[in-house]
């Protein structure tokens, strides 16, 4: 028996962690990872909530976001690749043109 | 301390560890990788809270394809050779805001959710075909038309992929 509390502690350390990886890193790459980091933290809480709930709707939700974050992946890393073609860097500190 | 406790401690402590490679290493390939061991760490908590459709979910759309995508990508740009090393310096002010949202998400979540007490180990039914079968009328019963809007959305980014990478033709 393992009480709930447990997981939502987990699924808000993982979360921060993704957080704080798109503050902090400025490759591309890694930000993008960072959300699918925090994606999954808030899958994990939505299990949890469904299984001491005894109930499917959390666990289709999930189903939901995992094919949304797949199509979220596929349109980013052809926009990076797009990016890195035209500047030669995925360095989110250089994508400034637009800055005044 | 029962062995549930403490596999769900050692596998905390993975995905905790595996989140912070994620996060600190230097090489993009090397943070791909300690994403796959987070993701695969998360699906065996999906089968400690008998979700077992999920967990086979995540293994092969997150930690298969999606990861895949990540590696053929960084791959591609040869993103692994360029640096971008976690800047500790930086990283004291985010630190201590994520830090903040850890309390204040963790506060919000126990005191105010409704649902508490303890997670049961998952039955040997949730294994079971039936199980898998109701999951799937649920989904095409109560929640065709989410279903329905998911393949169109899964089109949309087809083809919004397809036409970001194709190189433009000149207008003649």
């Amino acid at each position: 028996m393992i009480p709930i509390n447990y997981y939502i502690i987990l699924s808000a350390i993982l979360f921060s962690m993704g957080v704080v990886g798109v503050l902090v890193r400025r490759n591309a790459l890694i930000i993008f990872m960072s959300i699918e980091l925090m994606l999954n933290a808030s899958n994990l809480a939505i299990v949890a909530f469904s299984s001491i709930l005894k109930s499917f709707s959390g666990q289709i939700f999930v189903f939901f976001v995992i094919s949304v974050a797949a199509a979220e992946v596929a349109v980013g890393l052809a926009l990076i690749v797009e990016i890195f073609k035209s500047k030669r860097s995925i360095d989110v500190d250089q994508m400034s043109s637009l800055k005044g | 301390m029962t062995l549930e406790l403490i596999s769900f401690l050692v596998l905390a402590f993975v995905a905790i560890a595996t989140a912070a490679g994620m996060l600190v290493s230097r090489n993009a390939i090397y943070s791909a990788l300690f994403l796959v061991l987070n993701f695969i760490t998360v699906a065996i908590f999906y089968l400690l809270l008998g979700a077992p459709f999920i967990a086979m979910a995540q293994v092969t759309v997150y930690a298969g394809a999606i990861m895949v995508l990540f590696l053929f990508v960084i791959m591609l740009l040869g993103a692994e050779s360029i640096a971008g090393e976690f800047n500790w310096r930086r990283a004291t002010f985010p630190g201590l805001l994520s830090l903040l949202l850890v309390i204040q998400s963790t506060y919000l979540l126990i005191a105010r959710a409704r649902p508490s007490g303890e997670i049961a180990p998952p039955e040997a039914a949730v294994n079971t075909v039936e199980n898998l079968r109701s999951l799937g009328t649920a989904l095409f019963t109560q929640y065709l038309l989410p279903f329905e809007v998911t393949s169109i959305l899964l089109l949309v980014a087809m083809v919004g992929a397809i036409v970001l990478t194709q190189k433009e033709k000149r207008v003649p």
